[in-house]
């Protein structure tokens, strides 16, 4: 293992050090427990937006922590979730009197840590809602599994509630906004290479030099299933076809398009991405009437990338595009 | 022979002592079939929960169990964290007030613990979880100690179910957890939290009976 750290136990504690030394003016760190609020919360009589999960997905959680989007971020340790204690304390600290709303990406260990959290918030007489992510469409929406998982979309979630939030919004509104979202996007995702998670020391698995992973999650786990790399064409439309499939966009859509870096991968090979994935939805008449083009939901050094399609009416539009000054997501202030 | 409130202590630091020492093979188990951490997030609790263990040495059984569970909640993260944070809980609602338990008090204490993490985790056998290594192991502790079974050879059954139910996870495909998400790669792989929860069974049976 080759990596810019001091030693593994301290990889989070560190990083949140210096996300405080650099943005100080946008959020405050508590630590023990560690969470991220905007530096000027609680914001009165709006709703509080705490999001959090595993570390080792910069700049998501606490990158999009400021006006606009989310109130507090609760890191865990690399790839593994906060612990309610740590969300309970956020909580309090961004609760304006209007409530909190929870956006908890699908996967076990976040939504059992939630879960309890949110039961210690509301015995404390904190009113809170929880809107579980699921986009990603890899996975079967089985009774048999997990169900899907909660990736790229959770990003586009965050910057849409968090502009709802804004506007004053009911808890109500905001979550039934948030899940409106969830439900209008999707996800797919591929790996190029493994990634290393500081405490193992080693990478999560081994890829042959002309094979891929496709269908893969957030956290260095595998993928669905293994295949030979092929040109950036043929990737796009292998990530971009299930996702149109599944909801499915049709012709005359308008969607906002997302393709997002693992940690690894250049932004030059994401732009050629974005083409292709252009291409493909011209093809099908369906209009990209805005982006994200960019590293903001990674799998630390993994080389890969996700895309996720958003379709977007004009309420979501406005969402979007209002302003926003977070760390790692900033525009019209 | 009753199960002391120091043998209680006991198996827990037999279980910290286990996870120290195999909490690689265990992130090993993790890493072929989910992300790569359960030895390092269950070490990491169960040394947090070394450290607590000074401070309520004069207390009773409950108090011991809840400061574990409460110990894990907020220090592991994951799915361990609120999982074995619920079998700790559950066993201290189970053992209000107890300098000691008799065998067949340990055995209740676990069954709520059991139901706890099934009802937490929304798990039941066969979805490839820890809850296949404690349901078998609780099961076979039941029977044993139905039989008349002294508490030391019923404890030994018990590990040696909880370890059958560890190996029979080999072949499965996951459906709950993060495995559950490789389909049918995550078979051919025993799954981490039943191997986890072996061990805590198999230190029970070293040092409660």
């Amino acid at each position: 293992m080759k990596k810019l750290i001091n030693r593994p136990q301290d990889v989070v504690t560190d990083a949140l050090r210096g996300m405080a030394a650099a943005h100080g003016d946008l959020v405050r760190v508590n630590f023990e427990p560690n969470y991220l609020v905007r530096a000027d919360a609680p914001v009165r009589g709006k709703v509080g937006i705490v999001s959090g999960g595993g570390s080792g997905h910069e700049p998501m959680h606490g990158g999009f922590v400021g006006m606009g989007m989310l109130d507090a971020a609760c890191p865990g340790a690399v790839f593994t979730s906060p612990t309610p204690d740590q969300m309970l304390a956020a909580s309090q600290a961004v609760n304006g009197g209007m409530g909190v709303l929870h956006i908890v990406k699908n996967y076990t260990g976040d939504c059992l840590n939630f879960e309890m959290a949110a039961e210690l918030a509301r015995a404390e007489g904190i009113q809170v809602e929880q809107v579980i992510t699921n986009d990603d469409v890899a996975v079967q929406d089985s009774l048999y599994t997990a169900g899907r998982r909660g990736v790229g979309v959770t990003v586009l979630v965050e910057k849409l509630a968090g502009a709802a939030a804004e506007q004053r919004r009911s808890l109500q509104e905001v979550a039934d906004l948030a899940r409106k979202v969830n439900a209008q996007g999707r996800s797919m995702g591929m790996a190029l290479t493994s990634c290393t998670v500081p405490h193992a020391g080693k990478p999560t698995f081994q890829l042959g030099e002309d094979e891929v992973e496709l269908g893969i999650g957030i956290h260095g786990e595998p993928g669905r299933k293994r295949i030979k790399l092929a040109p950036a064409s043929e990737v796009a439309a292998m990530l971009v076809e299930p996702i149109l499939a599944d909801l499915p966009f049709k012709s005359g859509d308008s969607v906002l398009a997302f393709v997002n870096g693992m940690g690894g991968t250049p932004l030059i090979e994401l732009y050629i991405l974005y083409a292709e994935v252009t291409r493909i939805l011209e093809a099908k008449g369906i209009k990209i009437a805005r982006n994200l083009v960019g590293s903001y939901i990674t799998s630390l050094e993994m080389a890969g990338c996700s895309i996720t399609l958003l379709r977007l009416d004009e309420e979501l539009t406005r969402l979007w595009d209002a302003p926003v000054k977070t760390p790692a997501l900033r525009w019209g202030v | 022979m009753p199960i002391t409130r120091d043998a209680v202590a006991r198996w827990i630091q037999a279980y910290a002592a286990v996870l120290a020492e195999q909490k690689d093979q265990l992130t090993q188990l993790d890493m072929d079939i989910g992300d790569g951490d359960h030895g390092e997030n269950m070490n990491r609790g169960f040394q947090a929960v070394l450290a607590k263990l000074p401070g309520v040495a004069d207390k009773d059984i409950s108090t011991l169990f809840k400061t574990v569970a409460m110990t894990l909640i907020s220090t592991v993260g994951g799915a361990s964290g609120p999982l074995y944070g619920t079998l700790f809980l559950q066993m201290a609602a189970r053992t209000a007030g107890k300098q000691e338990l008799t065998p067949s008090e340990l055995a209740e204490a676990l069954k709520a613990g059991v139901d706890g993490v099934m009802s937490r985790g929304k798990a039941v056998a066969g979805d490839k979880t820890m809850v296949d290594a404690l349901q078998p192991a609780l099961e076979a502790l039941q029977q044993a100690l139905g039989q008349g079974v002294e508490l030391a050879e019923a404890l030994n059954r018990a590990a040696t179910a909880a370890d059958q139910g560890r190996q029979a996870t080999i072949p499965w495909v996951a459906k709950k957890g993060r495995a559950s998400y490789l389909g049918e790669r995550s078979a051919g792989h025993a799954d981490p939290g039943a191997t986890s929860s072996h061990l805590l069974i198999q230190c029970a049976a070293r040092t409660l009976g």
